[in-house]
């Protein structure tokens, strides 16, 4: 069934019409058998991805020498005070302090030693520092919503933080998106960069958003969801939540430059 | 901590994990990935710098204006730099990976050298990933340099395509030296875009 090609702002389709494509795209993959972890790229209710997706298969290739390595970050790049997004301002911004922490692992769970983790999210009305972000809730002078770090020795990382609102955005009328904060990962094998988001547990708006259900497989999914977690929580101070993230596998052996696949 | 929800823990050992999913870079990256210098691979002055520029498509030819594109590649020698300082550049060390937003017209510029090949007799490539707006997953492509005829013809990648999608990934090298690459999400003469067939459930769509 060919989709009306409508522009990505126009807001022209209620939740109702939204919900029943994707209602209607879930449906066809159960009865599929197949099992898909990975958003798909063709994702119609997802109005700005009709023109935006490749539609032929990807190629695929076994990566050669330059693919089987990724670029090395280090102390040059990122200070430790950009992990905490919550002193870099003047003061302190408004929301719920939070902590999120995790281990960056490949795909044969070893840890990712030493790459270079980046976020960035909206403050606690919901609003990012981006000139087309014109939702009208507050900006926060003390909140820019950028934060970066390393994955240390074991493959952990740590952001402090304030809690992201859910925002409004023109995909359809009165679309919401789960809060969310982006994150952008490197592996040990440029094959292995991605960037995605992670949510928090129990939100509402999950079965209305269309880049969160655009994933088919709803387990998959929930890996995109980080946990509460009370021990990582700190008594009158910040609320905990541990989120970790699986790259896809390394190709590259630890002892041998070459690929041996 | 529950384990129920944790990533790791339904399976096996010795079994592979699940990657967690991608998503879409979505329109706000702006303010957070994009720092200064990142198209910056070698310094303008530099005596072997080579442009790198093009312009990203949607399916009606028309640019995409909020698209992020990042490189990797080995250095005029074919050796590939595992130094720091991407990000902060120190206008000496070659680290081989740089980063860019399009304009407001689609277009980008990199500044960079023409990558050795890694090994003798191989096709020399630049590594490319896409990010936009709109494209819930990443993309990634190979940009060949379009000199070394004999090695273009043995690369793996591009004897297993049509000449006509074949052409999508060679760059044209123009006038003044510069390496032009454009990239059409999908349409007339879309991209090929590459999966790495041993990342398990990498893109099953
Ligand atoms: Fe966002």
């Amino acid at each position: 069934m060919a989709e009306p090609v409508v522009s990505s702002d126009a807001a022209a389709n209620s939740q109702a019409e939204i919900s029943a494509d994707m209602q209607e795209i879930q449906r066809s993959y159960a009865a599929s058998g197949v099992l898909e972890t990975q958003p798909r790229i063709d994702y119609p209710p997802y109005r700005s991805s009709i023109l935006r997706h490749p539609t032929k298969d990807l190629h695929h290739a076994d990566p050669e020498t330059i693919e089987l390595w990724a670029p090395a970050f280090g102390q040059r790049d990122v200070h430790a005070l950009e992990a905490d997004l919550t002193i870099q301002g003047g003061g302190e911004p408004s929301g719920e302090r939070m902590t999120v922490r995790g281990r960056v692992l490949d795909g044969d769970g070893r840890p990712v030693r030493n790459q270079l983790v980046e976020i960035w999210q909206a403050n606690a009305a919901g609003r990012y520092i981006h000139k087309r972000d014109q939702h009208p809730a507050p900006i926060d002078p003390n909140f820019t919503g950028v934060g970066r770090c390393l994955t240390d020795a074991d493959g952990n990382y740590s952001f402090t933080t304030i809690k992201p609102g859910p925002y409004p955005w023109k995909n359809h009328h009165n679309a919401w998106r789960p809060a969310h904060i982006h994150f952008s990962l490197f592996g040990t094998d440029f094959t292995q960069r991605m960037i995605t988001q992670m949510y928090f547990p129990g939100d509402p708006l999950f079965d209305l958003d269309p880049i969160y259900q655009a994933i088919m497989d709803p387990k998959a999914r929930e890996r995109l969801v980080a946990n509460y977690d009370h021990d990582a929580s700190e008594h009158e101070w910040s609320l905990g939540y541990t989120w970790d993230i699986v790259l896809t596998g390394s190709h590259r052996t630890p002892t041998e430059d070459h690929t041996d696949v | 901590m529950s384990d129920q929800h944790t990533n790791t823990s339904t399976t096996a050992p010795g079994e592979r994990l699940i990657p967690i999913p991608g998503q879409t870079i979505g329109p706000f990256y702006g303010f957070a990935l994009p720092y200064p210098g990142g198209e910056n691979l070698v310094d303008r002055s530099h005596p072997d710098a080579v442009r790198l520029h093009g312009t990203v498509y949607d399916g009606h030819g028309d640019p995409v204006p909020d698209s992020m594109l990042e490189i990797w590649q080995a250095d005029a020698q074919g050796r590939v730099s595992q130094e720091p300082g991407s990000l902060v550049r120190d206008g000496y060390t070659f680290t081989g990976f740089g980063r860019v937003a399009v304009d407001n017209v689609g277009h980008y510029d990199f500044t960079t050298v023409n990558p050795g090949a890694t090994e003798d007799g191989k096709a020399a490539f630049i590594t490319m990933t896409v990010f936009a707006r709109g494209l819930l997953n990443r993309l990634f492509t190979r940009i060949y340099l379009p000199e070394d005829q004999a090695a273009l013809d043995q690369d793996p990648v591009l004897s297993s395509l049509d000449p006509q999608r074949r052409r999508t990934l060679i760059a044209q090298r123009e006038e003044d030296g510069s390496l032009r690459f454009d990239i059409h999400l999908q349409g007339d003469g879309e991209t090929v875009f590459l999966s790495y067939p041993n990342h398990r459930l990498d893109h099953s769509a």
